[in-house]
C-alpha cells in the first residue's frame, strides 16, 4: 500500500537541504577552514511496512487492536464504577473504586495515543520533509495597510484633534489600578513585623503547659529522660493562638544536672536538670523535636541539623547557624514550672533586621 | 497473503527468536517466586513466636539472668562498663527488650536491633519478675490497659509526641549517627505501651504524668487504626514521605516520559 518510491524521496530530501533558503549569514563568526559541514538528513530508507505487505497488515492490526483495547477500557471504567461503588463511611471502598475506575480510564486513553503514534510511524506516508524558516517581517504592502489603519482610526475618532477627550482618557486609565494598590497594601502586616518576631507569649511567671491539653506541668512530673511538648498556659487566651504557638513552642527535657554544661549567666535557667529550648529550628524554622535521651542529641527532621542539649543546644551538625534559644525556667510556689522571662533572643530562623 | 502469514509462524520459531514478551514474563515469574518465597519464610518465622504464659518464679529468672545477661549487666544487675544497671527499670523494660529480641544484644552498634526473641515468654516473665524484685519500676501493662482507646485523640497525641521520630504514619525514620526510630505497624500493643513507659535505648520516657494511661491506650488505638485501614490514596510507597515519593516519580515517572519521547521520535524499522 506504500504509495511513494523510496529513491525519489531520498533525492527530494537532499535537494531541499542544499536549497539556498537554508544558508544563513555567518555574521561576525570566524569560520575555520576545516569547519564542520552540515551533513544534511540521513538517506531515506524504506520501513518494513513499506516493503512487506505482511508487516503492513500486522501494523494495521496492532493499531486497530490498540483502539479496541481503548473501547474495553472505557467499558471497564463504567462497569467498575457500578460494580465497585463508594460506600458512605467505608474508606476502603473509595480506594477500590478509585483504583478500578482509574485503571479503566487509563486503559481507555493510553492505547489511543499509542495506536495513533504507531499508525503515524508505520502506516502513514513516509517522506523526509524540510521546511525552511522565513523572515518575520511583513511585506511593505502589509505594513502600509497596518499603518493606514491607525491613521484612519485617528482621523475618524479625532483622537489627536480632541485633546480634552484624549487627556482625560489617559488620566482615567492611569488612575484605574489605584484601588488594587490600596487593597493589596492591606495584605501586609499593619504594624512593623520585626518586633513581633522578637517577642513570644512567654513572660515571667507564665506556666509551662502540655501540648495540646494545656495542663500545667509540675517539675516532679518530668522524670529523667522525659520529653514534654510544651505551650505557654496563656496560649488559649491569645488573639491568634496558632500564630503564637508557632513562635512559643518549647521542648522540655530532663537530664542529669551533672550532664549539663551551663555557661556563665545561665546558671539559674534550668531547674534541677530540667531544660526548656525553643522547638523552632534556627535554620528555616522546622519543629526540632527528635530527642535522643542518652546521646542528648536533638535532630531537626527537615535538614538534619543536630543540636547538643548538654552544650546548651549548640549546633554539632547540619545547616543551622545558631543554637536553639533557651527558655529560662524555674518553679513557682505550687511546684509548677514557670518561665523566668521571655526568650532572650528571637526564636527561629534569621531575618534581615535581626541584630543578634 | 493470509496463507503465507500463517505458514510464517513455524518459520519464526525455527530461527529461535523469542517473543519480546518472554523477557517480561521471565522477570514476572522471578519476582513472584522470590516474593512468594520470602512471604512464606517470614510467615513461618512469625509462627515460631512463643505464646504460652505460665507462672514464673524470680529464682528461675535469676538463673537465666546469670547465664544470659550478667556478662554485660553484672551478676547482681548493677551494671558494668559495657551495660547499664537494671535497678528500677522494671518488668516492663525487661519484657520489651527481650520479647522484641533486642536483648540479648546481637552485636555492638548504634542501637540494639529487633530480632526473633531468643527466649520463651515464660522465661522472659521469669527474668522480668527477678529484675522487678530488685527495685520498684514500671510493670507490664494489663491487657485491659491496652484497649478502649480513641483513635482520633490518639492521632493528635501521636502527631505531637511521636510522629517527629516515628513518622506520622508510624513508618519509622532516621535519627543521628546510624540510629533510627523503628516502624510501629505490626508491633504488639503491649510493647508499644512498654516502650512509652520505659523509654528504651534513645527513645525518651513518656511517663504517666506526661501521657496518662488513657492517652497511651488512645495512641495504641490510633496505631491499630493505621494497621487495619490501608492507605485510601492507593500505594503509599512505605509512607516514607516526600523524599520517597519524589524519588519514585523522578525515576519512574520521568523515565517513562523520556522513554515515550524517544519512542515517538525514533525512526521506524
Amino acid at each position: 500500500m506504500a504509495q511513494h518510491d523510496g529513491d525519489t524521496g531520498a533525492a527530494a530530501g537532499s535537494e531541499l537541504v542544499k536549497s539556498p533558503g537554508r544558508e544563513v549569514s555567518p555574521g561576525t563568526a570566524v569560520i575555520a577552514p576545516d569547519a564542520f559541514e552540515n551533513p544534511g538528513l540521513p538517506p531515506h530508507s524504506d520501513r518494513v511496512t513499506d516493503l512487506d505487505p505482511k508487516k503492513e497488515k500486522e501494523a494495521e492490526r496492532v493499531v486497530a487492536g490498540m483502539f479496541a483495547l481503548s473501547i474495553v477500557g472505557t467499558v471497564m471504567a463504567i462497569v467498575a464504577y457500578i460494580v465497585v461503588p463508594i460506600e458512605p463511611g467505608d474508606l476502603n471502598s473509595t480506594r477500590l473504586n478509585n483504583l478500578f475506575v482509574g485503571l479503566g480510564i487509563a486503559l481507555a486513553l493510553i492505547p489511543i495515543g499509542i495506536g495513533a503514534i504507531h499508525w503515524a510511524k508505520n502506516l502513514m506516508t513516509y517522506v523526509e520533509m524540510t521546511e525552511a524558516r522565513h523572515g518575520t517581517r511583513g511585506t511593505e504592502e502589509t505594513r502600509a495597510i497596518a499603518a493606514n489603519v491607525f491613521t484612519l482610526g485617528n482621523q475618524e475618532s479625532g483622537f489627536n484633534r480632541r485633546k480634552l477627550i484624549r487627556n482625560t482618557l489617559i488620566g482615567a486609565l492611569a488612575l484605574s489600578p489605584l484601588p488594587a494598590v490600596v487593597l493589596f497594601r492591606d495584605l501586609a502586616p499593619a504594624a512593623d513585623p520585626v518586633p513581633l518576631l522578637k517577642t513570644t507569649l512567654w513572660d515571667k511567671g507564665i506556666r509551662l503547659a502540655k501540648d495540646p491539653s494545656g495542663t500545667p506541668i509540675k517539675a516532679s512530673e518530668v522524670t529523667l529522660g522525659s520529653v514534654f511538648h510544651v505551650i505557654p498556659d496563656n496560649l488559649a487566651d491569645a488573639e491568634h493562638p496558632l500564630e503564637e504557638k508557632a513562635k512559643a513552642a518549647v521542648l522540655l527535657m530532663r537530664l542529669k544536672p551533672e550532664d549539663l554544661n551551663v555557661s556563665a549567666g545561665r546558671e539559674d535557667w534550668n531547674y534541677d536538670g530540667i531544660v526548656a529550648y525553643s522547638k523552632i529550628c534556627t535554620h528555616v524554622g522546622c519543629p526540632v523535636a527528635l530527642y535522643e535521651q542518652h546521646t542528648h542529641h536533638l535532630l531537626c527532621p527537615c535538614h538534619q541539623s543536630q543540636f547538643d542539649i548538654t552544650q546548651e543546644a549548640a549546633v554539632i551538625f547540619g545547616p543551622a547557624k545558631r543554637p536553639l534559644p533557651q527558655l529560662p525556667i524555674t518553679v513557682d510556689a505550687e511546684g509548677y514550672l514557670v518561665a523566668r522571662s521571655d526568650f532572650t533572643e528571637p526564636v527561629g530562623p534569621s531575618f534581615w533586621e535581626r541584630s543578634l | 497473503m493470509r496463507n503465507s502469514s500463517s505458514t510464517d509462524v513455524p518459520e519464526k520459531r525455527a530461527t529461535g527468536r523469542r517473543s519480546p514478551l518472554a523477557t517480561v514474563a521471565l522477570i514476572a515469574i522471578g519476582l513472584l517466586t522470590t516474593g512468594g518465597g520470602y512471604a512464606l519464610f517470614s510467615s513461618t518465622a512469625a509462627a515460631e513466636t512463643p505464646t504460652a504464659i505460665t507462672q514464673a518464679t524470680a529464682e528461675e529468672g535469676q538463673k537465666l539472668f546469670a547465664a544470659n545477661c550478667a556478662s554485660c549487666h553484672g551478676l547482681e544487675a548493677t551494671g558494668t562498663d559495657v551495660g547499664p544497671s537494671l535497678y528500677g527499670v522494671g518488668a516492663a523494660s525487661v519484657d520489651f527488650q527481650m520479647a522484641t529480641g533486642r536483648m540479648p544484644l546481637a552485636m555492638n552498634g548504634p542501637q540494639g536491633q529487633q530480632k526473633p526473641p531468643q527466649f520463651t515468654q515464660e522465661q522472659i516473665d521469669a527474668v522480668a519478675a527477678w529484675v522487678a524484685s530488685l527495685a520498684p519500676g514500671p510493670e507490664v501493662p494489663s491487657d485491659a490497659a491496652l484497649e478502649g482507646g480513641d483513635p482520633s485523640v490518639g492521632g493528635e497525641l501521636f502527631r505531637i509526641n511521636c510522629a517527629m521520630c516515628h513518622n506520622v504514619a508510624g513508618a519509622g525514620g532516621a535519627l543521628t549517627e546510624g540510629k533510627f526510630a523503628p516502624g510501629l505497624l505490626g508491633v504488639e500493643p503491649r510493647h508499644v505501651y512498654e516502650a512509652m513507659v520505659t523509654g528504651p535505648q534513645n527513645m525518651p520516657v513518656f511517663n504517666d504524668m506526661n501521657l496518662t494511661p488513657q492517652d497511651k491506650a488512645d495512641v495504641i488505638a490510633y496505631l491499630q487504626f493505621l494497621e487495619n485501614n490501608p492507605s485510601v490514596g492507593g500505594f503509599d510507597l512505605g509512607s516514607l514521605g516526600p523524599v520517597a515519593e519524589g524519588l519514585f516519580i523522578w525515576i519512574f515517572g520521568l523515565g517513562a516520559i523520556v522513554g515515550v519521547a524517544i519512542w515517538i521520535t525514533a525512526r521506524p524499522n
